[in-house]
Protein backbone atom coordinates (compact mmCIF):
# COMPACT_ATOMS: atom_id res chain seq x y z
CA UNK A 1 0.00 0.00 0.00
CA UNK A 2 2.93 2.37 0.40
CA UNK A 3 4.60 2.04 -2.32
CA UNK A 4 1.62 2.11 -4.16
CA UNK A 5 1.00 5.78 -2.70
CA UNK A 6 4.61 6.38 -2.92
CA UNK A 7 3.99 5.77 -7.16
CA UNK A 8 1.08 7.38 -7.03
CA UNK A 9 2.70 10.67 -5.70
CA UNK A 10 5.69 10.07 -7.64
CA UNK A 11 3.70 10.17 -11.32
CA UNK A 12 1.94 13.35 -9.75
CA UNK A 13 4.70 15.29 -8.88
CA UNK A 14 5.87 13.95 -12.71
CA UNK A 15 3.53 15.27 -15.12
CA UNK A 16 4.30 19.14 -14.05
CA UNK A 17 8.11 18.51 -14.51
CA UNK A 18 7.14 17.01 -17.75
CA UNK A 19 5.62 19.82 -19.20
CA UNK A 20 8.30 21.76 -18.36
CA UNK A 21 10.82 19.75 -20.24
CA UNK A 22 8.69 19.54 -22.91
CA UNK A 23 10.19 22.06 -25.07
CA UNK A 24 13.53 20.88 -24.56
CA UNK A 25 12.44 17.68 -26.10
CA UNK A 26 11.34 19.18 -29.22
CA UNK A 27 14.46 21.29 -30.11
CA UNK A 28 16.77 17.94 -29.98
CA UNK A 29 17.01 16.10 -33.30
CA UNK A 30 13.96 13.79 -34.17
CA UNK A 31 16.13 10.98 -33.80
CA UNK A 32 16.16 11.90 -29.81
CA UNK A 33 12.99 12.15 -29.73
CA UNK A 34 11.85 8.51 -29.04
CA UNK A 35 10.85 8.52 -25.42
CA UNK A 36 13.70 7.20 -23.55
CA UNK A 37 12.30 4.49 -21.05
CA UNK A 38 14.94 2.81 -18.28
CA UNK A 39 13.55 -0.84 -16.87
CA UNK A 40 15.85 -2.13 -14.08
CA UNK A 41 16.32 -5.73 -15.20
CA UNK A 42 15.73 -8.28 -18.43
CA UNK A 43 12.30 -9.10 -17.59
CA UNK A 44 11.03 -6.00 -17.51
CA UNK A 45 12.56 -4.01 -20.02
CA UNK A 46 11.28 -7.03 -22.68
CA UNK A 47 7.92 -6.51 -21.45
CA UNK A 48 7.81 -2.61 -21.47
CA UNK A 49 9.61 -3.32 -25.35
CA UNK A 50 6.39 -4.98 -25.98
CA UNK A 51 4.06 -2.44 -25.09
CA UNK A 52 6.55 0.84 -25.94
CA UNK A 53 6.91 -0.32 -29.75
CA UNK A 54 9.22 1.63 -31.50
CA UNK A 55 7.58 5.03 -29.21
CA UNK A 56 11.08 4.61 -26.84
CA UNK A 57 14.04 3.26 -26.41
CA UNK A 58 14.16 0.62 -23.04
CA UNK A 59 17.28 0.09 -21.82
CA UNK A 60 18.23 -2.22 -18.70
CA UNK A 61 19.96 -1.29 -16.26
CA UNK A 62 20.70 -5.12 -14.73
CA UNK A 63 21.11 -6.96 -18.48
CA UNK A 64 20.48 -10.37 -19.76
CA UNK A 65 22.12 -13.11 -17.51
CA UNK A 66 22.80 -10.39 -14.49
CA UNK A 67 21.81 -10.60 -11.14
CA UNK A 68 19.34 -7.87 -10.14
CA UNK A 69 19.78 -8.95 -6.29
CA UNK A 70 23.41 -8.09 -6.08
CA UNK A 71 23.77 -5.59 -8.55
CA UNK A 72 25.90 -1.96 -7.82
CA UNK A 73 25.14 0.39 -10.48
CA UNK A 74 27.72 1.92 -12.04
CA UNK A 75 28.01 5.54 -13.40
CA UNK A 76 26.92 4.79 -16.91
CA UNK A 77 23.68 3.88 -15.24
CA UNK A 78 23.08 6.84 -13.00
CA UNK A 79 23.19 9.08 -16.23
CA UNK A 80 21.09 7.02 -18.13
CA UNK A 81 18.34 7.06 -15.22
CA UNK A 82 19.12 10.93 -15.33
CA UNK A 83 18.14 10.87 -18.88
CA UNK A 84 14.84 8.61 -18.95
CA UNK A 85 11.84 9.68 -18.78
CA UNK A 86 10.13 6.72 -17.55
CA UNK A 87 12.13 4.27 -15.22
CA UNK A 88 9.75 0.93 -14.76
CA UNK A 89 10.80 -0.87 -11.40
CA UNK A 90 9.81 -3.92 -10.08
CA UNK A 91 9.10 -3.20 -6.82
CA UNK A 92 8.33 -5.47 -3.79
CA UNK A 93 11.69 -4.78 -2.97
CA UNK A 94 13.60 -6.59 -5.50
CA UNK A 95 15.55 -3.33 -6.44
CA UNK A 96 16.12 -1.97 -3.34
CA UNK A 97 19.33 0.02 -4.91
CA UNK A 98 16.95 1.76 -7.38
CA UNK A 99 15.36 4.59 -5.48
CA UNK A 100 19.13 5.66 -4.09
CA UNK A 101 19.83 5.25 -7.74
CA UNK A 102 17.34 7.52 -9.06
CA UNK A 103 17.46 10.45 -6.21
CA UNK A 104 21.93 10.23 -6.90
CA UNK A 105 21.14 10.83 -10.56
CA UNK A 106 18.82 13.78 -9.83
CA UNK A 107 16.18 12.06 -12.18
CA UNK A 108 12.67 13.56 -12.81
CA UNK A 109 11.24 10.57 -14.36
CA UNK A 110 7.85 9.21 -13.79
CA UNK A 111 8.74 5.91 -11.63
CA UNK A 112 6.52 3.24 -12.88
CA UNK A 113 6.45 0.17 -10.13
CA UNK A 114 5.10 -2.90 -12.31
CA UNK A 115 3.61 -5.02 -9.43
CA UNK A 116 1.40 -2.39 -8.59
CA UNK A 117 -2.13 -4.52 -7.71
CA UNK A 118 -0.03 -7.76 -7.37
CA UNK A 119 -1.51 -9.70 -4.53
CA UNK A 120 2.21 -9.83 -2.80
CA UNK A 121 3.42 -13.37 -1.20
CA UNK A 122 5.66 -14.04 1.60
CA UNK A 123 8.03 -16.41 1.33
CA UNK A 124 11.04 -16.63 3.53
CA UNK A 125 14.42 -16.56 1.41
CA UNK A 126 17.29 -18.34 1.24
CA UNK A 127 18.82 -17.08 4.47
CA UNK A 128 15.84 -17.78 6.26
CA UNK A 129 14.69 -13.60 6.44
CA UNK A 130 10.48 -13.73 6.04
CA UNK A 131 9.62 -11.16 3.73
CA UNK A 132 7.63 -10.22 0.67
CA UNK A 133 8.74 -12.63 -2.43
CA UNK A 134 9.31 -10.26 -5.35
CA UNK A 135 9.26 -12.85 -7.83
CA UNK A 136 5.89 -11.95 -8.97
CA UNK A 137 6.54 -12.36 -12.54
CA UNK A 138 6.85 -15.84 -12.46
CA UNK A 139 2.61 -15.84 -12.63
CA UNK A 140 1.69 -14.82 -16.21
CA UNK A 141 -1.29 -13.36 -14.48
CA UNK A 142 0.54 -10.90 -12.61
CA UNK A 143 2.60 -9.50 -15.49
CA UNK A 144 -0.55 -9.22 -17.03
CA UNK A 145 -0.97 -6.41 -14.42
CA UNK A 146 2.53 -5.20 -15.19
CA UNK A 147 1.84 -4.57 -18.65
CA UNK A 148 -1.38 -2.20 -17.48
CA UNK A 149 0.78 -0.21 -15.00
CA UNK A 150 3.52 0.11 -17.57
CA UNK A 151 0.84 1.16 -20.41
CA UNK A 152 -0.29 3.41 -17.82
CA UNK A 153 3.17 5.14 -17.02
CA UNK A 154 4.15 5.68 -20.70
CA UNK A 155 0.84 6.76 -21.35
CA UNK A 156 1.17 9.35 -18.91
CA UNK A 157 4.83 10.37 -19.83
CA UNK A 158 3.66 10.24 -23.95
CA UNK A 159 0.22 11.20 -24.44
CA UNK A 160 0.53 11.24 -27.75
CA UNK A 161 1.23 7.57 -28.66
CA UNK A 162 -1.76 6.61 -26.11
CA UNK A 163 -3.32 4.92 -29.19
CA UNK A 164 -0.45 3.14 -29.99
CA UNK A 165 0.55 2.00 -26.96
CA UNK A 166 -3.09 0.72 -26.34
CA UNK A 167 -3.02 -1.49 -29.03
CA UNK A 168 0.52 -2.94 -28.13
CA UNK A 169 -0.32 -3.28 -24.53
CA UNK A 170 -3.52 -5.54 -25.85
CA UNK A 171 -2.04 -7.43 -28.57
CA UNK A 172 1.03 -8.28 -26.04
CA UNK A 173 -2.25 -9.30 -23.31
CA UNK A 174 -3.61 -11.74 -25.41
CA UNK A 175 -0.02 -13.27 -26.13
CA UNK A 176 -0.03 -13.57 -22.60
CA UNK A 177 -3.29 -15.36 -22.09
CA UNK A 178 -2.21 -17.83 -25.04
CA UNK A 179 1.12 -18.38 -22.94
CA UNK A 180 -0.73 -18.89 -19.52
CA UNK A 181 -3.19 -21.25 -21.00
CA UNK A 182 -0.45 -23.45 -23.02
CA UNK A 183 1.45 -23.64 -19.21
CA UNK A 184 -1.79 -24.72 -17.80
CA UNK A 185 -2.47 -27.45 -20.59
CA UNK A 186 1.32 -28.46 -20.57
CA UNK A 187 1.63 -28.85 -16.84
CA UNK A 188 -1.88 -30.40 -16.22
CA UNK A 189 -0.52 -33.80 -18.00
CA UNK A 190 1.90 -34.51 -15.22
CA UNK A 191 0.41 -36.83 -13.05
CA UNK A 192 -0.34 -34.64 -9.12
CA UNK A 193 1.52 -36.85 -7.44
CA UNK A 194 4.66 -36.05 -9.73
CA UNK A 195 4.21 -32.23 -9.57
CA UNK A 196 7.27 -31.69 -7.62
CA UNK A 197 10.63 -30.93 -7.55
CA UNK A 198 13.44 -30.06 -5.23
CA UNK A 199 15.55 -26.28 -6.40
CA UNK A 200 17.27 -24.23 -4.11
CA UNK A 201 15.92 -21.18 -6.68
CA UNK A 202 13.74 -19.59 -4.23
CA UNK A 203 11.82 -17.22 -6.83
CA UNK A 204 9.38 -19.65 -8.16
CA UNK A 205 6.33 -18.88 -5.13
CA UNK A 206 4.37 -17.18 -7.42
CA UNK A 207 4.76 -20.17 -9.86
CA UNK A 208 3.98 -22.62 -7.32
CA UNK A 209 0.20 -20.76 -6.34
CA UNK A 210 -0.10 -20.36 -9.83
CA UNK A 211 0.31 -23.82 -11.91
CA UNK A 212 0.59 -26.39 -8.73
CA UNK A 213 3.89 -27.47 -9.21
CA UNK A 214 5.87 -27.76 -5.44
CA UNK A 215 9.15 -26.30 -5.32
CA UNK A 216 10.93 -27.75 -2.32
CA UNK A 217 13.96 -26.31 -0.95
CA UNK A 218 16.63 -28.10 -0.03
CA UNK A 219 16.04 -28.26 3.98
CA UNK A 220 18.88 -26.69 6.12
CA UNK A 221 21.11 -26.43 3.14
CA UNK A 222 22.78 -23.31 1.94
CA UNK A 223 23.81 -23.83 -1.60
CA UNK A 224 26.29 -20.69 -1.10
CA UNK A 225 29.09 -22.20 0.35
CA UNK A 226 30.49 -25.79 -0.36
CA UNK A 227 28.67 -28.60 0.35
CA UNK A 228 29.34 -30.65 3.55
CA UNK A 229 29.30 -34.24 3.56
CA UNK A 230 26.28 -33.71 5.53
CA UNK A 231 24.33 -31.15 3.44
CA UNK A 232 24.78 -33.84 0.64
CA UNK A 233 23.50 -36.83 2.35
CA UNK A 234 20.68 -34.50 4.04
CA UNK A 235 19.68 -33.75 0.15
CA UNK A 236 19.51 -37.24 -0.65
CA UNK A 237 17.77 -38.08 2.37
CA UNK A 238 14.90 -35.56 1.69
CA UNK A 239 14.84 -36.96 -1.97
CA UNK A 240 14.14 -40.31 -1.12
CA UNK A 241 11.83 -39.48 1.48
CA UNK A 242 9.25 -36.78 -0.31
CA UNK A 243 9.88 -39.19 -3.50
CA UNK A 244 10.75 -35.87 -5.06
CA UNK A 245 10.82 -37.04 -9.25
CA UNK A 246 13.22 -33.99 -10.12
CA UNK A 247 16.17 -32.32 -9.15
CA UNK A 248 16.69 -28.42 -10.49
CA UNK A 249 19.89 -27.85 -8.19
CA UNK A 250 22.33 -25.78 -10.69
CA UNK A 251 22.99 -23.50 -8.34
CA UNK A 252 24.07 -25.78 -5.70
CA UNK A 253 27.76 -26.01 -5.68
CA UNK A 254 28.46 -28.06 -9.15
CA UNK A 255 26.49 -30.21 -11.57
CA UNK A 256 29.06 -32.99 -10.73
CA UNK A 257 27.50 -32.79 -7.57
CA UNK A 258 23.95 -32.83 -8.94
CA UNK A 259 24.45 -35.65 -10.90
CA UNK A 260 25.76 -37.86 -7.92
CA UNK A 261 22.38 -37.08 -6.17
CA UNK A 262 20.54 -37.84 -9.07
CA UNK A 263 22.35 -41.01 -9.57
CA UNK A 264 22.09 -42.01 -5.73
CA UNK A 265 18.02 -40.95 -5.78
CA UNK A 266 17.21 -41.92 -9.11
CA UNK A 267 15.64 -38.61 -9.75
CA UNK A 268 15.73 -37.27 -12.97
CA UNK A 269 18.45 -33.80 -13.48
CA UNK A 270 16.13 -30.92 -14.47
CA UNK A 271 17.74 -29.00 -16.96
CA UNK A 272 18.23 -24.61 -15.80
CA UNK A 273 15.16 -22.78 -14.69
CA UNK A 274 15.49 -19.63 -15.52
CA UNK A 275 14.66 -17.11 -13.13
CA UNK A 276 15.42 -13.36 -12.38
CA UNK A 277 16.94 -12.50 -15.66
CA UNK A 278 16.33 -12.94 -19.37
CA UNK A 279 19.22 -14.95 -21.67
CA UNK A 280 20.63 -13.05 -24.31
CA UNK A 281 19.26 -13.43 -27.86
CA UNK A 282 21.29 -17.19 -28.27
CA UNK A 283 19.92 -18.24 -25.41
CA UNK A 284 16.61 -20.27 -24.32
CA UNK A 285 15.27 -17.17 -22.82
CA UNK A 286 15.89 -14.07 -24.98
CA UNK A 287 12.19 -12.57 -24.01
CA UNK A 288 9.49 -13.52 -21.26
CA UNK A 289 7.03 -15.37 -22.88
CA UNK A 290 10.44 -17.19 -24.21
CA UNK A 291 11.48 -17.22 -20.47
CA UNK A 292 8.22 -19.08 -19.32
CA UNK A 293 7.93 -21.04 -22.47
CA UNK A 294 11.48 -22.61 -21.60
CA UNK A 295 10.61 -23.26 -17.85
CA UNK A 296 7.49 -24.93 -18.32
CA UNK A 297 9.17 -27.16 -20.91
CA UNK A 298 12.48 -28.29 -18.50
CA UNK A 299 9.47 -29.28 -15.66
CA UNK A 300 7.30 -30.92 -17.96
CA UNK A 301 10.18 -32.91 -19.55
CA UNK A 302 11.67 -33.79 -16.09
CA UNK A 303 8.30 -34.65 -14.19
CA UNK A 304 6.91 -36.73 -17.10
CA UNK A 305 6.71 -40.66 -16.32
CA UNK B 1 25.89 -46.01 18.03
CA UNK B 2 29.25 -46.52 17.11
CA UNK B 3 27.97 -48.23 13.89
CA UNK B 4 26.32 -45.04 12.91
CA UNK B 5 28.69 -42.62 13.37
CA UNK B 6 31.93 -44.65 11.83
CA UNK B 7 30.41 -47.27 9.38
CA UNK B 8 26.68 -46.00 8.73
CA UNK B 9 27.56 -42.97 7.07
CA UNK B 10 29.24 -45.19 4.28
CA UNK B 11 26.49 -48.08 4.00
CA UNK B 12 23.82 -45.33 3.39
CA UNK B 13 25.55 -43.04 0.87
CA UNK B 14 27.22 -44.02 -2.25
CA UNK B 15 28.84 -40.96 -2.38
CA UNK B 16 30.55 -41.22 0.85
CA UNK B 17 31.97 -44.62 -0.16
CA UNK B 18 32.87 -43.29 -3.78
CA UNK B 19 34.40 -40.53 -1.83
CA UNK B 20 36.84 -42.97 0.11
CA UNK B 21 37.46 -45.32 -2.63
CA UNK B 22 39.35 -42.20 -4.30
CA UNK B 23 40.84 -41.13 -1.18
CA UNK B 24 42.71 -44.66 -1.22
CA UNK B 25 43.66 -44.63 -4.48
CA UNK B 26 45.15 -40.55 -4.57
CA UNK B 27 46.88 -42.28 -0.94
CA UNK B 28 48.38 -45.35 -2.72
CA UNK B 29 49.56 -43.32 -5.69
CA UNK B 30 50.41 -39.72 -3.51
CA UNK B 31 52.02 -41.24 -0.82
CA UNK B 32 55.18 -42.87 -1.77
CA UNK B 33 55.42 -39.90 -4.52
CA UNK B 34 55.37 -37.65 -1.51
CA UNK B 35 58.05 -39.28 0.54
CA UNK B 36 60.25 -39.82 -2.34
CA UNK B 37 59.93 -35.92 -2.79
CA UNK B 38 60.79 -35.41 1.02
CA UNK B 39 63.98 -37.57 0.78
CA UNK B 40 65.01 -35.38 -2.22
CA UNK B 41 64.76 -31.81 -0.22
CA UNK B 42 61.66 -31.30 -3.00
CA UNK B 43 58.88 -30.92 -0.40
CA UNK B 44 57.93 -27.30 -1.81
CA UNK B 45 58.16 -28.70 -5.36
CA UNK B 46 54.50 -30.00 -5.04
CA UNK B 47 53.89 -27.01 -4.31
CA UNK B 48 54.58 -25.43 -6.74
CA UNK B 49 53.74 -28.16 -9.31
CA UNK B 50 50.37 -28.29 -8.39
CA UNK B 51 49.65 -24.65 -9.04
CA UNK B 52 51.41 -25.17 -12.81
CA UNK B 53 48.54 -27.63 -13.78
CA UNK B 54 45.73 -24.90 -12.89
CA UNK B 55 46.27 -23.01 -16.49
CA UNK B 56 46.54 -26.10 -18.15
CA UNK B 57 43.41 -27.75 -16.49
CA UNK B 58 41.85 -24.36 -17.30
CA UNK B 59 42.73 -24.49 -21.08
CA UNK B 60 40.94 -27.73 -21.15
CA UNK B 61 37.80 -26.66 -19.26
CA UNK B 62 38.24 -23.62 -22.06
CA UNK B 63 38.01 -26.00 -24.99
CA UNK B 64 35.72 -28.55 -23.61
CA UNK B 65 33.76 -27.43 -20.35
CA UNK B 66 33.81 -29.96 -17.80
CA UNK B 67 35.73 -32.74 -18.87
CA UNK B 68 37.58 -34.61 -17.41
CA UNK B 69 40.15 -36.10 -19.95
CA UNK B 70 40.26 -32.25 -21.48
CA UNK B 71 41.20 -31.01 -18.09
CA UNK B 72 43.46 -33.74 -16.89
CA UNK B 73 45.47 -34.06 -20.19
CA UNK B 74 45.90 -30.01 -19.86
CA UNK B 75 46.39 -30.19 -16.53
CA UNK B 76 49.29 -32.68 -17.38
CA UNK B 77 50.85 -30.90 -20.15
CA UNK B 78 51.43 -27.52 -18.63
CA UNK B 79 52.90 -28.88 -15.26
CA UNK B 80 55.90 -31.23 -17.84
CA UNK B 81 56.33 -28.18 -19.43
CA UNK B 82 56.47 -26.18 -16.21
CA UNK B 83 59.07 -28.56 -14.91
CA UNK B 84 60.94 -28.88 -18.17
CA UNK B 85 61.22 -25.00 -18.25
CA UNK B 86 62.26 -24.38 -14.48
CA UNK B 87 64.61 -27.46 -14.94
CA UNK B 88 66.34 -25.38 -18.06
CA UNK B 89 65.87 -21.89 -17.04
CA UNK B 90 67.96 -23.15 -13.99
CA UNK B 91 70.61 -24.97 -16.05
CA UNK B 92 71.28 -22.15 -18.20
CA UNK B 93 71.01 -18.87 -16.41
CA UNK B 94 72.40 -18.10 -12.51
CA UNK B 95 68.91 -18.93 -11.30
CA UNK B 96 68.38 -22.01 -9.15
CA UNK B 97 66.03 -24.57 -10.06
CA UNK B 98 63.53 -23.61 -6.60
CA UNK B 99 63.89 -19.94 -7.95
CA UNK B 100 62.41 -20.95 -11.10
CA UNK B 101 59.65 -22.98 -10.18
CA UNK B 102 58.59 -19.98 -7.43
CA UNK B 103 58.53 -17.66 -10.32
CA UNK B 104 56.69 -19.92 -12.68
CA UNK B 105 54.10 -21.23 -10.04
CA UNK B 106 53.09 -18.21 -9.44
CA UNK B 107 52.19 -16.26 -12.87
CA UNK B 108 50.50 -20.40 -13.58
CA UNK B 109 48.30 -19.47 -10.39
CA UNK B 110 47.19 -16.33 -11.84
CA UNK B 111 47.14 -17.18 -15.50
CA UNK B 112 44.54 -20.18 -14.38
CA UNK B 113 42.72 -18.29 -12.22
CA UNK B 114 42.66 -15.76 -15.00
CA UNK B 115 41.32 -18.34 -17.43
CA UNK B 116 39.22 -19.76 -14.96
CA UNK B 117 37.14 -16.08 -14.72
CA UNK B 118 36.84 -15.69 -18.55
CA UNK B 119 35.12 -18.73 -19.29
CA UNK B 120 33.13 -19.63 -16.40
CA UNK B 121 31.97 -18.77 -13.10
CA UNK B 122 33.05 -18.28 -9.28
CA UNK B 123 31.92 -21.57 -8.71
CA UNK B 124 33.95 -23.02 -11.41
CA UNK B 125 37.25 -21.23 -10.08
CA UNK B 126 36.38 -22.82 -6.56
CA UNK B 127 35.99 -26.10 -8.34
CA UNK B 128 39.39 -25.58 -9.77
CA UNK B 129 41.19 -24.63 -6.53
CA UNK B 130 39.39 -26.89 -4.32
CA UNK B 131 37.89 -29.48 -6.14
CA UNK B 132 35.23 -31.74 -5.31
CA UNK B 133 35.77 -35.13 -3.12
CA UNK B 134 32.00 -35.81 -2.80
CA UNK B 135 30.79 -35.89 -6.51
CA UNK B 136 33.28 -38.38 -7.85
CA UNK B 137 31.66 -40.09 -10.82
CA UNK B 138 32.85 -43.18 -12.29
CA UNK B 139 35.37 -41.86 -14.91
CA UNK B 140 37.36 -39.61 -12.04
CA UNK B 141 37.53 -42.72 -9.75
CA UNK B 142 38.81 -44.48 -13.18
CA UNK B 143 41.61 -41.53 -13.95
CA UNK B 144 42.72 -41.44 -10.41
CA UNK B 145 43.31 -45.71 -9.59
CA UNK B 146 44.90 -45.87 -12.88
CA UNK B 147 47.41 -42.93 -11.89
CA UNK B 148 47.63 -45.34 -8.74
CA UNK B 149 48.30 -48.32 -10.41
CA UNK B 150 50.86 -47.01 -13.15
CA UNK B 151 52.92 -44.88 -10.50
CA UNK B 152 53.32 -48.07 -8.78
CA UNK B 153 54.77 -49.75 -11.38
CA UNK B 154 57.07 -47.11 -12.80
CA UNK B 155 58.30 -46.98 -8.98
CA UNK B 156 59.26 -50.17 -9.28
CA UNK B 157 61.20 -49.80 -12.25
CA UNK B 158 62.88 -47.15 -11.52
CA UNK B 159 63.21 -47.65 -7.72
CA UNK B 160 67.11 -48.24 -7.20
CA UNK B 161 68.73 -45.45 -9.09
CA UNK B 162 65.48 -43.21 -7.46
CA UNK B 163 66.75 -43.97 -4.10
CA UNK B 164 70.47 -43.91 -4.92
CA UNK B 165 69.92 -40.28 -6.31
CA UNK B 166 68.18 -39.57 -3.12
CA UNK B 167 70.86 -40.66 -1.00
CA UNK B 168 74.21 -40.17 -3.06
CA UNK B 169 73.63 -38.44 -6.22
CA UNK B 170 77.42 -38.26 -6.52
CA UNK B 171 77.26 -41.90 -6.70
CA UNK B 172 74.75 -42.60 -9.25
CA UNK B 173 76.09 -40.19 -11.86
CA UNK B 174 79.32 -42.45 -11.40
CA UNK B 175 77.99 -45.79 -12.00
CA UNK B 176 75.18 -45.27 -14.27
CA UNK B 177 73.41 -42.47 -16.56
CA UNK B 178 70.37 -43.17 -15.81
CA UNK B 179 70.03 -39.73 -13.26
CA UNK B 180 68.89 -37.29 -15.84
CA UNK B 181 66.01 -39.62 -17.66
CA UNK B 182 65.11 -41.27 -13.86
CA UNK B 183 64.85 -37.44 -12.33
CA UNK B 184 62.56 -36.62 -15.53
CA UNK B 185 60.15 -39.57 -15.49
CA UNK B 186 59.78 -38.85 -11.30
CA UNK B 187 58.61 -35.48 -12.28
CA UNK B 188 55.92 -36.81 -14.20
CA UNK B 189 54.81 -39.41 -11.70
CA UNK B 190 54.51 -36.50 -9.57
CA UNK B 191 52.81 -34.42 -11.76
CA UNK B 192 50.22 -37.04 -12.90
CA UNK B 193 49.60 -37.80 -9.23
CA UNK B 194 48.77 -34.17 -8.74
CA UNK B 195 46.68 -34.29 -11.64
CA UNK B 196 44.74 -37.50 -10.01
CA UNK B 197 44.14 -35.36 -6.96
CA UNK B 198 43.20 -32.30 -8.44
CA UNK B 199 39.60 -33.56 -9.29
CA UNK B 200 39.00 -34.67 -6.00
CA UNK B 201 40.87 -32.24 -3.83
CA UNK B 202 42.08 -29.48 -6.18
CA UNK B 203 45.20 -27.20 -6.82
CA UNK B 204 45.48 -26.30 -3.69
CA UNK B 205 44.77 -29.09 -1.45
CA UNK B 206 45.85 -32.20 -3.43
CA UNK B 207 49.40 -31.58 -2.69
CA UNK B 208 48.16 -32.20 0.90
CA UNK B 209 47.54 -35.53 0.26
CA UNK B 210 50.84 -36.02 -1.00
CA UNK B 211 53.38 -34.34 1.27
CA UNK B 212 51.49 -34.13 4.78
CA UNK B 213 51.52 -38.14 5.08
CA UNK B 214 55.26 -38.08 3.96
CA UNK B 215 56.65 -35.65 6.38
CA UNK B 216 54.47 -36.94 9.42
CA UNK B 217 56.11 -40.38 8.71
CA UNK B 218 59.79 -39.11 8.95
CA UNK B 219 59.04 -38.71 12.39
CA UNK B 220 58.05 -42.48 12.63
CA UNK B 221 60.39 -44.49 10.43
CA UNK B 222 64.18 -44.61 9.96
CA UNK B 223 63.87 -46.63 6.42
CA UNK B 224 62.23 -45.73 3.38
CA UNK B 225 59.65 -49.00 2.87
CA UNK B 226 58.05 -48.12 6.04
CA UNK B 227 58.33 -44.60 5.64
CA UNK B 228 56.11 -45.30 2.42
CA UNK B 229 53.83 -48.04 3.99
CA UNK B 230 53.13 -45.40 7.03
CA UNK B 231 52.51 -42.39 4.51
CA UNK B 232 49.98 -44.83 2.19
CA UNK B 233 48.47 -45.53 5.72
CA UNK B 234 48.44 -42.18 7.11
CA UNK B 235 46.40 -40.77 3.68
CA UNK B 236 43.52 -43.07 3.71
CA UNK B 237 43.44 -42.97 7.74
CA UNK B 238 43.28 -38.77 6.77
CA UNK B 239 40.43 -39.30 4.48
CA UNK B 240 38.52 -42.11 6.33
CA UNK B 241 38.36 -39.15 9.62
CA UNK B 242 38.26 -36.28 7.11
CA UNK B 243 34.87 -37.85 5.85
CA UNK B 244 33.33 -38.39 8.88
CA UNK B 245 34.17 -34.50 10.46
CA UNK B 246 32.87 -33.75 6.82
CA UNK B 247 29.36 -35.74 7.51
CA UNK B 248 28.89 -35.46 11.45
CA UNK B 249 30.63 -31.74 11.77
CA UNK B 250 28.99 -30.08 8.71
CA UNK B 251 32.35 -29.59 7.41
CA UNK B 252 33.47 -29.29 3.97
CA UNK B 253 35.06 -32.71 2.72
CA UNK B 254 38.15 -31.59 1.26
CA UNK B 255 39.63 -29.08 3.71
CA UNK B 256 38.37 -31.55 6.66
CA UNK B 257 40.58 -34.33 4.95
CA UNK B 258 43.64 -32.17 4.96
CA UNK B 259 43.14 -30.79 8.15
CA UNK B 260 43.26 -34.40 9.28
CA UNK B 261 46.37 -35.16 7.80
CA UNK B 262 47.84 -31.84 9.40
CA UNK B 263 46.46 -32.68 12.77
CA UNK B 264 47.86 -36.18 12.00
CA UNK B 265 51.44 -34.55 11.27
CA UNK B 266 51.24 -32.28 14.73
CA UNK B 267 51.31 -35.31 16.54
CA UNK B 268 53.97 -36.79 14.98
CA UNK B 269 56.31 -33.88 15.39
CA UNK B 270 55.28 -34.18 19.26
CA UNK B 271 55.02 -37.73 19.61
CA UNK B 272 57.00 -39.48 17.05
CA UNK B 273 59.43 -42.49 17.56
CA UNK B 274 62.32 -40.81 15.71
CA UNK B 275 63.39 -37.32 16.57
CA UNK B 276 59.78 -35.93 18.24
CA UNK B 277 59.73 -33.91 20.73
CA UNK B 278 58.69 -36.08 23.50
CA UNK B 279 60.89 -38.15 22.76
CA UNK B 280 63.99 -35.88 22.76
CA UNK B 281 62.98 -34.60 26.33
CA UNK B 282 62.68 -37.59 27.62
CA UNK B 283 65.43 -38.96 29.39
CA UNK B 284 67.39 -42.39 27.74
CA UNK B 285 69.80 -44.87 28.76
CA UNK B 286 73.27 -43.50 27.52
CA UNK B 287 73.65 -46.26 24.76
CA UNK B 288 70.25 -46.73 23.02
CA UNK B 289 69.49 -44.62 20.12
Amino acid sequence: MPLHRRGLILLAAAVPLMMVSQPAATQAPPRQDKLKVVATFSILADITRNIAGDRADVTALVGPNGDAHVYTPTPMDARSVGAAKVIVTNGLGFEGWISRLIAASGSKAIVAVASNGVEPRQSTDSHGHAGTDPHAWQSVANVKIYVANIRDALVTADPEGKGSYDANAAAYLAKLDALDRDIGETLARIPPARRKVITSHDAFGYFKDAYGIDFVAPLGVSTETEASARDVAKIITQVRQQKIPAVFLENVAEQQLVERIAAETGAKIGGSLQSDALTDAKGDAPTYIDLMRHNVRQLAAALAE
Amino acid sequence: MLYDILIGPFIDYAFMRRALVGVIALSLGAGPIGVLLMLRRMSLMGDAMAHAILPGAALGFMVAGFDLFAMSLGGFVAGVVVAVLAGLIARTTQLKEDAALAAFFIVSLALGVTLVSVRGTNVDLLHFLFGNVLALDNATLLLAAAIATVSVLVLAVIWRPLVLECVDPGFLRTVSRAGAPVHMAFLALVVMNLVAGFQALGTLLAVGLMMLPAVAMRFWARDISSMIGGAVLIGIVSGYVGLLLSFHGNLPAGPAIILVAGALYGMSVILGRVGGYAVRLMPRPHLEG
